[in-house]
This record gives C-alpha cells, sequence and structure tokens, in this order.
C-alpha cells in the first residue's frame, strides 16, 4: 500500500511537471507560426494622392494586396447616393474610392470594367460597382477599406486614423 | 537473457534474434484472407504501391526543389524539367500518381460503402480510412502549393481565406496560418515542411492503424458472408485447402493482388508517359501573380465535389454545407441504421440510395469545374442539396430495411 502510494505520487509528479512543458510547447508553437516582426515592419504603405487621373482605376499595392485606388469624377460624385459618400475618402479636396481590392467573399482579385463602371470578380460571379458595393451575390458585404491615415496630400496605409476610425465604428468597414 | 545456439544458417540467426519466422506468419502466411473476393479488394495494394511511388519520386523532386518564392517556380519548371536527367520523370509520376491515387481511394472507400464493410465490428477500419482521406487531402493540397504557379498561390489563397469562416472574421486566424498577411515566403516555407515531413509522417501512422485495424474484424468479403476465421484457418492449416473458406495473404492471396497491380501499373505509366498533361493544370504553369487573378479558379478533379458543395451558396450557408460534406462520411457506420452487412444490390433502398450518391458525385464534379453561371448554377444547386437529402434521408432509408 505504501508502495502503490508512493508510485501514485511520483505518476501524479510527473503528470503536473509534464503538463506544465506540454502547456509551454503548445505556446512556442503557436507563436512561431506567427508573422515574423519583419513581414509586420513592412505592412505600410505612403501614397501620395495628388498623382491619381480622374475616373480611372489604378492598383496598389499594401501587405502584398491590392489596393483599388479610384479618384471620382465630377459625374459620380454628383450621382452619389447616402451610403456611397459615407465610404468615401476626402484628400487635399478630392474624393476617392479607396479599397482593398480582394472579393469579400473568398478573396479573388475583381476586375474592373471602365465602360460598366463596376467591378466583376469571375470566381464565383459577384459584382460591385464602382463605389464598392456589392449588385451581385455571393459577396457578402462591400469591399474592405484598409486601415488609413491623412497627412496633407498623403494617405499613409497600415496606420489607423480618425476618419478610418470613424467608418470602422459606424460599421461601414470591417 | 534468452537461450541462444549457433546458429544452423543466416535466417536462424536472424530469426532467433529478430523472430522473422513469427513475423512471417503474422504478415503474411497465416495472415487469412476469404476466397470470395473481387478485384475490387486488390485496391488497398495498388493504394499502398501508388504511395510508395509518391514516397521515391518524391524525395528525388526534393533534392532539387527550392522553398523560396524567388525559386520555386524555375526550380521545378526549369531545373526538375530540363537541368536534371530524368527529373521530368520523377515530376510527372509524381503529378499523376497524386491525382490517380484519389480515383483509387474513390474506389476503395465506394467498394467499402457497396460491400457494407464499414458495418459493426469494421468502424474502425472506416474511420482510420475516412482520417487517411482527409490527411491526403491536406497532403495533396500542401503539395499542390509548392511549384508556386498561379493557380498554386490563388488555391492558397482562397482556401486558407476559408478559415475565417465566412461572419465569424476570424482574420487573425488566416494571417496566423500563412505567417503573412497573403501567401508569402512563410506560407510557401511551412506547407512544404507539411508536405514533405509532417503530413507524410502522418499519413505512414494512419496506414499502420488502417493495417492494424483490419486485424481483429478481418476483411469482408463479397457476401457479407460471416466467416469463422478461427475454424477456416484451422481447416486450411490441416491440409484442406479446398474446402476451406480463407486463404493465406502469401503467397496466396497476394499473386492475385499483383497481377491487378500489374494491370494497375501499365496502366499509371502509360498516363506517366503519354498522358502526363491531364495532371498538370495548364494556370500553373504561370508563375504566382498576387496582383491578378486567374480567370477561373477550380481545384483539382477530386475535390471538385466538395468545392461545389460550397459553391452555390451565401458564404455561411456554404461553409456550413461545404463542412457537413467533409464529416458526414465518417459518421457512416452509424447512419446506416440496418444490421445487414450484405452488397447494395441485395439491399433494396439502399442500393437506390447507393447509385444516386454516386451520380449526385459524379454531376457535382462536372458542375465544380464548369463556371458558376446560368444553368450549370442551378445544376450544382439542385446537386447540392440532393447530396445533403440523401445523407439525411439515409437512417430512415435502412431502419426499416428488412433482413437478408
Ligand atoms: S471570390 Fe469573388 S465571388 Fe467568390
Amino acid at each position: 500500500m505504501h508502495n502503490s502510494s508512493r508510485r501514485g505520487f511520483m505518476g501524479k509528479a510527473f503528470g503536473a511537471v509534464a503538463g506544465v512543458g506540454a502547456v509551454g510547447s503548445l505556446v512556442a508553437m503557436k507563436k512561431s507560426w506567427d508573422p515574423l516582426p519583419s513581414v509586420k515592419a513592412a505592412g505600410f504603405t505612403t501614397l501620395d494622392m495628388t498623382i491619381y487621373p480622374e475616373g480611372e482605376l489604378i492598383t496598389e499595392k499594401w501587405r502584398g494586396k491590392p489596393i483599388f485606388v479610384l479618384k471620382k469624377t465630377a459625374e459620380m460624385i454628383a450621382s452619389q447616393t447616402e451610403s456611397q459618400k459615407a465610404r468615401s475618402v476626402t484628400v487635399g479636396g478630392s474624393e476617392f474610392m479607396i479599397a482593398i481590392g480582394l472579393c469579400t467573399h473568398l478573396g479573388c482579385i475583381p476586375s474592373y470594367n471602365p465602360a460598366e463602371k463596376s467591378f466583376l470578380c469571375a470566381c464565383h460571379g459577384g459584382m460591385f460597382n464602382w463605389a464598392g458595393e456589392v449588385t451581385k451575390v455571393p459577396p457578402p458585404r462591400a469591399f474592405d477599406i484598409p486601415p488609413f491615415k491623412i497627412e496633407g496630400n498623403n494617405m499613409i496605409l497600415g496606420e489607423v486614423g480618425p476618419e478610418y476610425k470613424a467608418m470602422k465604428d459606424s460599421g461601414i468597414t470591417l | 537473457m534468452a537461450h541462444f545456439t549457433k546458429a544452423t544458417s543466416v535466417k536462424d540467426w536472424l530469426n532467433q534474434r529478430l523472430a522473422i519466422e513469427k513475423v512471417e506468419k503474422v504478415m503474411a502466411s497465416e495472415y487469412w484472407i476469404p476466397k470470395n473476393i473481387n478485384f475490387l479488394w486488390a485496391m488497398g495494394m495498388i493504394l499502398a504501391i501508388t504511395f510508395a511511388l509518391l514516397l521515391v519520386s518524391g524525395i528525388f523532386l526534393l533534392m532539387y526543389y527550392q522553398p523560396h518564392v524567388d525559386f520555386a517556380f524555375d526550380s521545378v519548371n526549369y531545373t526538375i524539367m530540363r537541368e536534371v536527367d530524368f527529373g521530368w520523370l520523377w515530376r510527372h509520376v509524381h503529378g499523376v500518381a497524386a491525382s490517380v491515387v484519389f480515383l483509387v481511394i474513390y474506389i476503395h472507400m465506394f467498394t467499402g460503402i457497396y460491400y457494407g464493410s464499414y458495418k459493426k465490428g469494421r468502424e474502425m477500419i472506416w474511420i482510420s480510412g475516412m482520417l487517411l482521406f482527409v490527411t491526403f487531402s491536406a497532403e495533396a493540397f500542401s503539395g499542390y502549393m509548392l511549384p508556386w504557379g498561379q493557380m498554386s498561390y490563388w488555391a492558397g489563397m482562397v482556401i486558407t481565406n476559408i478559415f475565417s469562416l465566412g461572419d465569424l472574421h476570424l482574420d487573425g486566424l488566416v494571417e496566423w496560418i500563412r505567417g503573412d498577411y497573403v501567401p508569402a515566403q512563410a506560407f510557401l516555407t511551412r506547407f512544404f515542411m507539411l508536405h514533405v515531413l509532417l503530413l507524410p509522417l502522418a499519413i505512414m501512422g494512419l496506414i499502420g492503424l488502417h493495417f492494424a485495424a483490419l486485424r481483429i474484424p478481418h476483411v469482408n468479403n463479397q457476401d457479407g458472408e460471416e466467416i469463422d476465421f478461427e475454424a477456416e484457418s484451422k481447416k486450411y492449416l490441416d491440409g484442406d485447402k479446398a474446402g476451406s473458406k480463407v486463404m493465406r495473404f502469401g503467397n496466396d492471396f497476394l499473386s492475385k493482388d499483383m497481377m491487378v497491380v500489374g494491370v494497375f501499373l501499365i496502366f499509371f505509366f502509360y498516363l506517366v508517359f503519354y498522358n502526363y498533361s491531364f495532371a498538370l493544370d495548364p494556370v500553373n504553369f504561370d508563375p504566382a501573380d498576387m496582383l491578378k487573378t486567374p480567370a477561373h479558379i477550380y481545384p483539382e478533379w477530386y475535390f471538385l465535389w466538395s468545392y461545389e458543395i460550397l459553391r452555390p451558396f451565401s458564404v455561411n450557408i456554404g461553409l456550413i454545407a461545404f463542412g457537413f460534406a467533409q464529416v458526414i462520411f465518417v459518421l457512416l457506420p452509424w447512419l446506416d441504421r440496418s444490421p445487414n452487412v450484405a452488397p447494395a444490390n441485395r439491399r433494396g433502398a439502399f442500393s437506390i440510395w447507393f447509385w444516386l450518391l454516386l451520380i449526385d458525385m459524379i454531376v457535382l464534379t462536372a458542375m465544380g469545374k464548369l463556371p458558376p453561371e446560368g444553368i450549370f448554377s442551378t445544376i450544382g444547386l439542385v446537386a447540392a442539396l440532393g447530396f445533403i437529402i440523401l445523407w439525411v434521408a439515409l437512417p430512415f432509408i435502412t431502419m426499416n430495411e428488412k433482413k437478408v
């Protein structure tokens, strides 16, 4: 009896030590798979917003993702609905449609058709209008807007400015 | 210490140290196989051989492949295909085997379903087999990433996005899996590790489990007959080979197995030498471009049916349907309520269910390949609903099955 309780104690003590070790190594394994600091540090891009021509879609790159930049024409601004206006970003007096160029369904890059002023996602047939809103499912929501901060005529992607924060709080973007 | 005597032969020397005679008995000469089984039972052996082909060709590819986003594409398409002597052979063998192995897995699976080989006593064989299927799928997907072509990149993008789980928006989880905001170097290297080390190890372990699961309930047979293996094997060992219902695995049954394997290998190497391109997607011969999506994204043929179940619905419902399709097969032993272990053709309604399921999955596969437009979307939707309805109906169909 004496012996077996000693064994029992050793078993439990070993279990406790091994348990601590196992949890510790799981933490290490999880963290090893996190994006590297160098990857995170490269996560900022500055755009000079004065260079964009009106009414033409330009694709920039941020964190390996395409970023759609469309300087709105006067005509577009005039025809904007309330919800489209809420998605609009103003820098240096001009209005822009700015969005992560990945379909909100499964992440393909929709292509822009300048004649129809709309985006078509070839993967599952989703469609968006020039303001970035869904006009045909399956995409569940409008294009996401990348975190941005406005500084003069520049826009810094990856940093959160007050304009972006307001959009996020009002649920315009995720 | 055991008692060792002076060895009379090399075999005896080994036998004293490794018990090779006992091993031979367990593995071959006294491993009993029912006599009434047909060529469909040879699929297991074909799978084992195909896995060996994948392993060997993979080792040769591994020697020249470079898991780096700047060099991966060229190391496959230039170095291995043009510079390495016979490099093309290993790549064709690897690519064709990766595709054909799924064809054989599906035949193996549907043979099991048709003859009721997943029923009472054999559940572990079925479960370990389904785990193997899942691991093979992960292995195939991670391998598909490695040449870093356009389809590799975008398949990686789309499939990892699934882990944000629709409206749950687990973007942090997706970034964690990728190790970056998009598939990039970290992603390529970790999928490389999964493909050449972790998943093959898991597969080998599961193959061991799959075989072990077979030892006690023994292999099923064409009539679903319950055989008393003890009595029958005794008959065989006592000399009544013709009267016994079982035979040795080695070398009696093995000769038949190898015959089927031989036919398979002729077909396989025909594909390798003359028709390898079916296994290599043309889109994947363009290097990965993160700013341009291919016009039409589709997975390899063997994933099309489950992809098509995801596609026709809105995101959340699609994901639920997709998840359903992934796990439902595992539950088959419990969803089939009938106690009959018999071929489907003797089981009435179940036989209709079996053929409907097979046809439905072929339709799903065809629709998954076609662009998601017009009538194809509709057929896809009907087939996806059909798939779900069939599985929900299974317990009710089999509950009232009469005893055969
Ligand atoms: S990824 Fe765009 S519609 Fe599916």
